[in-house]
């Protein structure tokens, strides 16, 4: 969308904001002097929900805050004001995204799950839904099951795919059948049609609706697979953020106000963010890997070699679904995480207790350990996930692979390689409000494990969602924001892949041109971390000689020569090995863990003696 | 002066309270406006849509699917029975039949033409909506439910599984007390127990074989609720469990003394009918358990029907984590700045001031007014 020049030429103050599934995230942009910079924050609990129900209050409350501590008046009776004459009241440009309520919730229909299902969840996905369930023809579930499960779901929204074009047209049409007999209701709005859009085979267009219209609010885009060897997911992509707006948006408690007071249409939160992700990725040409760690989903974004692939992992979240997260990592995966005697049945019940009271925030630092410890976790399964779909479109045979076997495994892999991602960012709450900055580089460490040399990045306040839906008006103020106070330069990680056959052997020996002249060599033994201080901004020389079983990305045993950025953190050694094996005896993991976050400094060190004296 | 937002729970001795009862669809409603009702009368009744089966019948007869209306014995919107001949295929000058016996009962919904798929559909399902709580009937949505109107006193607990459940309360417990098995007797039949500290898995399985409606308690184990339904919950949504017994939990998860305030007046009521719901949704639309008590008496409190909007120096509020969980106090100071806790962290606090008089600093998201 463009906004008239009226609009987009000399604005000084802008404000966006972010309807989170907990928080309503407020901030203030400000023309200072020639360039756009961050000012202020405000956040608010989100009021979707009972007992207030309307979206508008919390945003208030968000942006009262940014009233206060700004001394300037922003809102008036009806909404946010926006400045015409007057300059003493109002911003020029408001903004939102959002995720609240459960953000936007989509059902998949596909013919086969591997190739139509896929593609589907991929374009839904990338218009920043949550997936919640994907119902294919072919997944062998008798018809009755599969109209059960439609029946009983609740979605925002159903995307419907299948054949290729020009290809026989039944099955597309018999999948339109199932969707029209189990005729799901949509979860806002008792009254209103169903949004679906079709993106199927163009010849079983008309007999798709002939079966549909009647019943479902009808929108037909390209086929997202015209041929089995084309993915074609932005027509339908784009039919989700405009169907969004119309039907979902409208629908929700109070944001047909906040759709008034916005300038330009609201955006779903992992869009936003997503969007930020894709600018670095694009602007550096470089391999990215994000993540969004919210309350209620962890969402992942990839730009690998310029393919952008975003996944939205719903239920595992640091609030609404935490429980979600100990039930799919288990209550071992989260204690390996926790470096003091901690009852497993107590673990369970604090983490229950943030379901329930979701708002909440660690007072003491042991709950705050037991969080990231979680959060560690929470990355690692929503890797997992981004890498299923992170793939080569199945059903497309590369030519030079013909002559491979049926079900060669190599077709369906995951390409994200980690040893060629140059940088690893995260935003979201928790990440963005770790009160030491090497605590979520741990966190983005442990969870997504990343091999050879990788830059880290974190969002400093939250607001790559705020920045993803200005840069949708005016993507060089959002660029200039994002640059210069969104992005956090932590530092970069060097981690060897692969392990030592004897865990006494040096993992790596590294040499630093250290930015005062000096060399600085240091020898790793396998399962050791450092940490070494290299501010923000400084680049220095480095060769690093790994392990022969070991490779940095020059080869196994090969040395790598390379240039190294700093940050806030440094540089962080991590000689423990890829993929990451952690002991299994409790008490040998509380030792190990507590020697790196004694290292690292990740935590205040009487505490950390304090949980050393208690092993 | 700053302004905070953060909702809590309702614990009100004497307010209206306004029940709509919605049909999930359109169907007859049994009550008027001005009838007075039993929590356990129907007030609206409706058949909702019974299981629909998909069988591709141009296949099984040998036809293509177009030719499926000709070799129907059916058509669309007709009801047909098990065993009923459904369609029928002639070859061959008449000399071979292939035919197809419908293996269900229920309404033909869909022929299709291109698929060659038939749909029956079961016949519909009645579903009976009672009044849930005793009051008067004070609206009617045509075709839909009713509103009705109580007064009552009204307590929301923090989280709840099982459905809506009747029964008279009876108090087996101080509020510190662990609950044991010696608690469960066969006196506590058809009761909504009170009181306790922490609930255990095998004492929510006595109770529930004992005949129990309800229990109302401080603390519950992740634990306990994970061994007594059998499987684990990951997000808070719940009331749709297959028990028959309702429990809420007043303060939360572990074992947790249940608040003075509520405690006090749930045993004020004890031996009187109430009515309860452990459905808790967390997510998307926040719905906390409850427990409604009728009243006799039509005087409310002042404080009813109001809606917290806000926090402002005086404010009674509860402590929600640790490390002062459970603990009262009112709002002594909200300051602009933001303060350093001991995670080092940066946050917007209040100071409360507890009940024993100490003045304790913790960050506003940790703290629910109490209303």
């Amino acid at each position: 969308m463009e906004l008239s020049d009226s609009k987009t030429n000399n604005l000084e103050i802008i404000l966006a904001t972010d309807c989170g599934s907990t928080t309503t995230k407020a901030r203030l942009f400000k023309k200072i002097g020639s360039e756009y910079r961050f000012v202020c924050t405000g956040e608010a609990p989100t009021t979707v929900e009972a007992p207030f129900e309307d979206v508008t209050m919390g945003v208030r409350n968000a942006v009262r805050e940014v009233e206060e501590l700004m001394g300037i008046k922003i809102l008036s009776e009806n909404g946010i004001q926006i400045r015409h004459s007057s300059k003493d009241r109002g911003v020029d440009l408001y903004v939102t995204t959002s995720s609240a309520g459960g953000g936007l919730q989509m059902m998949v229909f596909g013919l086969t799950k591997s190739i139509t299902g896929e593609s589907c969840e991929r374009a839904a996905l990338g218009g920043g839904a949550i997936v919640m369930d994907t119902v294919s023809l072919e997944d062998g579930e008798p018809i009755y099951k599969k109209i059960q499960r439609t029946r009983h779901l609740r979605p925002d929204m159903v995307l419907l795919s299948g054949g290729t074009d020009g290809g026989n047209i039944s099955d597309t049409v018999q999948a339109a059948e199932i969707l029209k007999v189990s005729n799901p209701q949509a979860r806002f709005g008792e009254s209103f049609s169903l949004p679906v859009i079709f993106a199927g085979n163009v010849s079983a267009r008309r007999p798709v609706e002939n079966t549909l219209k009647d019943s479902f609010s009808l929108k037909i885009v390209d086929n997202l697979r015209p041929s089995v060897e084309l993915e074609n997911t932005d027509p339908a992509r784009d039919a989700i953020q405009e169907l969004f707006m119309e039907h979902v948006m409208s629908h929700a408690p109070g944001y047909n106000n906040l759709m008034k007071w916005t300038d330009v249409p609201i955006m779903p939160t992992p869009r936003g963010e997503g969007t930020m992700f894709q600018t670095v990725a694009r602007m550096e040409r470089i391999n990215v890997i994000g993540v969004g760690l919210g309350g209620a989903t962890t969402n992942i974004y990839s730009t690998f070699d310029g393919k952008f692939v975003r996944t939205v992992s719903a239920n595992l979240g640091m609030s609404y679904s935490i429980c979600n997260v100990l039930r799919e990592a288990t209550l071992e995966n989260i204690l390996r995480w926790i470096p003091f005697p901690m009852d497993p049945t107590d673990l369970d019940d604090i983490l229950a207790n943030k379901m329930i009271r979701p708002t909440t925030i660690p007072h003491s630092l042991e709950e705050l350990i037991i969080e990231h410890a979680v959060a560690r976790e929470a990355l690692r399964l929503g890797l997992n996930h981004h890498k299923f779909l992170a793939r080569g479109l199945r059903g497309a045979i590369p030519k030079k692979l013909i002559e491979d076997t049926f079900g060669d495994s190599s077709l369906l892999a995951s390409y994200i390689d980690m040893l060629r991602v140059d940088l690893l960012g995260g935003t979201g709450g928790l990440l963005s409000h770790a009160p030491r900055r090497v605590q979520s580089s741990l966190m983005l460490i442990d969870g997504f494990q990343p091999e050879g040399v990788t830059r880290l990045i974190q969002d400093s306040v939250f607001m790559f969602p705020h920045l993803g839906v200005l840069s949708s008006v005016h993507p060089e103020i959002a660029y200039e924001v994002f640059d210069k106070d969104a992005v956090i330069r932590l530092g970069t990680c060097i981690a060897p892949k692969g392990r030592p056959e004897n865990e006494e052997e040096e993992m790596l020996s590294i040499e630093l041109h250290m930015p005062d002249g000096n060399i600085r060599t240091e020898n790793l033994i396998f399962g050791d971390m450092m940490r070494i201080p290299l501010a923000v901004g400084e680049v220095i020389d480095a060769k690093i000689n790994p392990h022969s079983k070991c490779d940095m990305g020059a080869g196994p045993g090969h040395e790598l020569t390379t240039r190294i950025e700093g940050g806030e953190v440094g540089i962080i050694i991590d000689a423990r090995g890829r993929p990451l094996v952690t002991p299994t005896d409790r008490e040998t993991m509380k030792r190990a863990l507590l020697k790196w976050l004694t290292h690292l400094q990740a935590y205040p060190e009487k505490n950390l003696k304090k949980y050393m004296e208690l092993i | 002066m700053s302004y905070a937002f953060t909702p809590g729970l309702s614990v009100t001795k004497s307010t209206m309270i306004r029940k709509k009862r919605i049909l999930p669809i359109p169907g007859d409603v049994h009550v008027k406006v001005g009838d007075t009702v039993v929590a356990e009368k129907i007030v609206a009744q409706t058949f909702v849509p019974n299981d629909i089966h998909m069988r591709p019948i141009s296949y099984i007869v040998g036809c293509e699917p177009y030719e499926l209306p000709k070799i129907m014995k059916f058509k669309q919107g007709d009801f047909i029975k098990e065993g009923d001949l459904m369609a029928e295929t002639k070859s061959f000058f008449g000399l071979f039949h292939t035919e197809h016996y419908s293996k269900y009962t229920g309404t033909i919904e869909l022929i299709s033409t291109v698929t060659g798929m038939v749909a029956v559909r079961e016949p519909p399902i009645s579903v009976h909506l009672t009044s849930y709580i005793p009051g008067k009937i004070i609206e009617v949505t045509e075709n839909l439910g009713v509103t009705i109107e109580t007064h009552a006193a009204y307590i929301q607990g923090i989280f709840g599984i099982g459905g809506e459940q009747q029964g008279e309360l009876m108090t087996i417990a101080e509020p510190d007390e662990v609950l044991t098995l010696d608690h469960i007797t066969k006196e506590c039949a058809g009761k909504i127990l009170v009181g306790g500290s922490l609930v255990t898995a095998d004492i929510l399985r006595k109770a529930s074989d004992f005949g129990v409606k309800g229990i109302v308690v401080g603390g519950l184990r992740r634990d306990d609720l994970n061994k007594y339904l059998g499987y684990e919950i990951g997000v808070a949504i719940t009331g749709q469990e297959d028990i028959n017994l309702t429990c809420i939990v007043t303060e939360g998860f572990g074992q947790m003394r249940m608040a003075g305030h509520i405690y006090t007046l749930l045993n004020s009521h004890n031996g009187k009918p109430a009515s309860i719901n452990g459905a808790t949704q967390i997510r998307a639309g926040v719905i906390r358990p409850e427990i409604i008590i009728p009243l006799q008496d039509t005087k409310t409190t002042s404080e009813d029907e109001t809606l917290t909007y806000g926090m402002v120096i005086g404010t009674r509020v509860r402590i929600i984590r640790q490390p002062y969980f459970g603990a009262l106090g009112s709002v002594a100071e909200l300051p602009i700045e933001l303060q350093v806790v001991e995670t080092e962290s940066h946050v917007r606090v209040l100071k409360v001031k507890l009940e024993d008089g100490s003045l304790v600093t913790v960050p506003r998201a940790n703290v629910e007014i109490m209303e």
